[in-house]
C-alpha cells in the first residue's frame, strides 16, 4: 500500500473567515488524505516553515485577499530556497483566469474557484502526488 | 550527507523526512533508528493529555514559550485521530502554535493516530528518538485523552501532564479510573474561568481519597492564554525530570519504554503471520459452532497448528 498523501492547508491573508479552507480540509481527509490545517492569517514564511516541518506532498493555499500574485510568488519562492520543489502549490479563492494562468506557467499548481467540487480537487491532488512521487522514485 | 548524519547535525529537511520514514515504515527507518539510538535519552519527554478541547495544545505552546527563554530547544509530536471511515485525518493542533512558526527553535510535527480507538500512533515513540537525536531538550507529545491513548502516551513519555478544564458539568468524572496511575502532574486549565478553584478542590478531594502521594504538589492551575501559572507548571515539569534522573526513575521508564516496543513489535509479528484464510480455521470454525471446541482452545490449536 502506498503512503498517506499529507496535505497542508492553510489560509492566507487577512480576511477573518476560514470556512471554505475548512470544508476543503474535511473534504480531503474524507478522501483518505492527511490534513494539516494551520488556520488563518498565515503568512507565507508561516506556510513554508509548517510544510517543512510536516513534510507534505501539498500545500493548499486559500486566499480572497486579492493579493494572490504576490502570496503564490512568495510561497513558491520560499519552497525553492528550503529546497520543496517537489510539493505540489495549489490553492483557491477569487482568481482571475489569466492571473492563475500566469501563475501556472511560474510553477503553482492548478488553482479551483469558488464553489469548485472537492472531488475534483482530491483526485487532481492524488493524481498530481502520484507523479512527484514517481519522479522521486518512489512508488 | 547521509539522512541519520544530517539528523543528528539537526538539518530540519532532514528530520522532517526522517518522521516520515519512521511513520511510513518505509524502507531504511530501522537502519535510521538503529544508528540514531546511541544519540538518544538526553531529552525530557513530557505527555500532555486530556479530554478533547481541554486546552492541550494552547498549555503547549504556552509552555514552550517559557521554555526558550530557558534555553530549552523544543520539538511538539501532535496526534490527532485518524478518520475510522476514509482512513483520513485531520490534524488541527498546530493551529494553536503558530507563535513559534519563525522560531528554528521549535519544531511542531502534527501525526494521525491511525491505530484503533484513538490509541497513540504506533510509531509515536519513534518519532520522538528523531527530534531527541536532532538535539531537541524539551518533547510534547499532545494525544486525545480516550482510554488507550493515555495508557500509550505514559509508556512513552518521562512524565505525564493530565489537564481538566472547568465546565461541561461533570469535568472530574471525565477523568476514567485508569488516568490515576499515569499521572505526574494534574493541571487544571483555563484558570481565568471562575469555576477552575472549585474544579481543583474537586479534584484535590477527590485524588486525596484514592490515596495518590504528596497530591498538593502535583495538582496546578494555569490560564494558558493569560500565561498565568505557565512558568511554576514549567518549573515543576523541569524539576521532577531532574528528580527521576537523579533517582534512577528516568532510566528505569527508559529502559520499559524499550521492553514495551519489543513486546509491541513481537505482537505485530504475530498477527501477521497468523494464517486468516485456511483449512484448518474452517475446521476450527465447525468445531466451536458443535461445542467441540472453545475459542481460546481454536487460537491455541491455531497458533500450535493444528493440535487441539
Ligand atoms: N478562557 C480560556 N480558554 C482557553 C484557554 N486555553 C485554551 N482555551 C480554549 O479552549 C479551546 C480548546 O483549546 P485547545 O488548546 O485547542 O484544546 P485541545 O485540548 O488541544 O483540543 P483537541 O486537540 O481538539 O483535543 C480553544 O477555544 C482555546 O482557545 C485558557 O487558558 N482560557
Ligand atoms: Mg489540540
Amino acid at each position: 500500500m502506498s503512503r498517506k498523501i499529507r496535505v497542508l492547508v492553510a489560509k492566507a491573508g487577512l480576511d477573518g473567515h476560514d470556512r471554505g479552507a475548512k470544508v476543503v480540509a474535511a473534504a480531503l481527509r474524507d478522501a483518505g488524505m492527511e490534513v494539516i490545517y494551520t488556520g488563518l492569517h498565515q503568512t507565507p514564511e508561516m506556510i513554508v516553515a509548517a510544510a517543512l516541518q510536516e513534510d507534505v506532498d501539498v500545500i493548499g493555499l486559500s486566499l480572497h485577499s486579492g493579493a494572490h500574485l504576490v502570496l503564490f510568488r512568495k510561497v513558491l519562492e520560499l519552497m525553492r530556497a528550503q529546497g520543496l520543489e517537489r510539493v505540489l502549490l495549489t490553492g483557491g479563492g477569487i482568481i482571475p483566469a489569466q492571473d492563475a494562468e500566469l501563475l501556472q506557467s511560474e510553477g503553482v499548481g492548478r488553482l479551483f474557484g469558488p464553489g469548485t467540487n472537492t472531488q475534483e480537487l482530491a483526485s487532481y491532488i492524488k493524481t498530481e502526488v502520484a507523479v512527484r512521487r514517481a519522479a522521486g522514485g518512489e512508488r | 550527507m547521509e539522512l541519520a548524519a544530517a539528523v543528528l547535525a539537526g538539518d530540519v529537511r532532514a528530520l522532517a523526512r526522517a518522521l516520515t520514514l519512521v511513520e511510513e515504515r518505509l524502507p531504511g527507518a530501522r537502519e535510521l533508528c538503529v544508528k540514531l539510538a546511541a544519540h538518544t535519552g538526553r531529552a525530557l519527554r513530557v505527555g500532555v493529555t486530556g479530554a478533547p478541547g481541554s486546552g492541550k495544545s494552547t498549555l503547549i505552546d504556552a509552555l514552550i514559550h517559557v521554555a526558550r527563554t530557558r534555553g530549552e530547544r523544543v520539538a511538539v509530536l501532535a496526534v490527532d485521530p485518524s478518520s475510522p471511515r476514509s482512513g483520513g485525518a485531520l490534524l488541527g493542533d498546530r493551529v494553536r502554535m503558530t507563535s513559534h512558526a519563525a522560531d528554528d527553535g521549535v519544531f511542531v510535527r502534527s501525526m494521525a493516530s491511525r491505530g484503533a480507538l484513538g490509541a497513540l500512533a504506533p510509531n509515536a515513540g519513534e518519532a520522538l528518538d528523531l527530534f531527541d537525536a536532532a538535539g531537541f531538550t524539551l518533547l510534547f507529545i499532545e494525544s486525545v485523552g480516550a482510554g488507550q491513548a493515555d495508557v500509550d502516551i505514559a509508556a512513552e513519555s518521562d512524565l505525564t501532564l493530565v489537564l481538566t478544564a472547568p465546565g461541561g458539568g461533570d469535568s472530574i468524572q471525565a477523568l476514567k479510573s485508569g488516568i490515576l496511575e499515569i499521572a505526574d502532574l494534574w493541571v487544571v486549565t483555563k484558570g481565568d474561568d471562575p469555576r477552575a478553584a472549585s474544579v481543583k478542590n474537586e479534584l484535590l478531594s477527590m485524588l486525596t481519597l484514592c490515596g495518590a502521594p504528596g497530591i498538593a504538589e502535583r495538582i496546578c492551575i494555569v490560564a494558558s492564554l493569560a500565561q498565568q501559572g505557565v512558568d511554576a507548571l514549567l518549573r515543576k515539569i523541569v524539576d521532577a525530570g531532574a528528580a527521576a534522573r537523579a533517582d534512577g526513575g528516568f532510566d528505569l521508564r527508559r529502559r520499559l519504554r524499550v521492553r514495551r516496543r519489543i513486546l509491541a513489535a513481537a505482537a505485530e509479528l504475530c498477527a501477521e503471520r497468523l494464517p486468516v484464510d485456511t483449512p484448518l480455521l474452517a475446521e476450527l470454525e465447525v468445531r466451536i459452532r458443535v461445542g467441540d471446541l472453545s475459542v481460546v482452545g481454536a487460537a491455541r490449536a491455531l497458533l500450535s497448528g493444528g493440535n487441539a
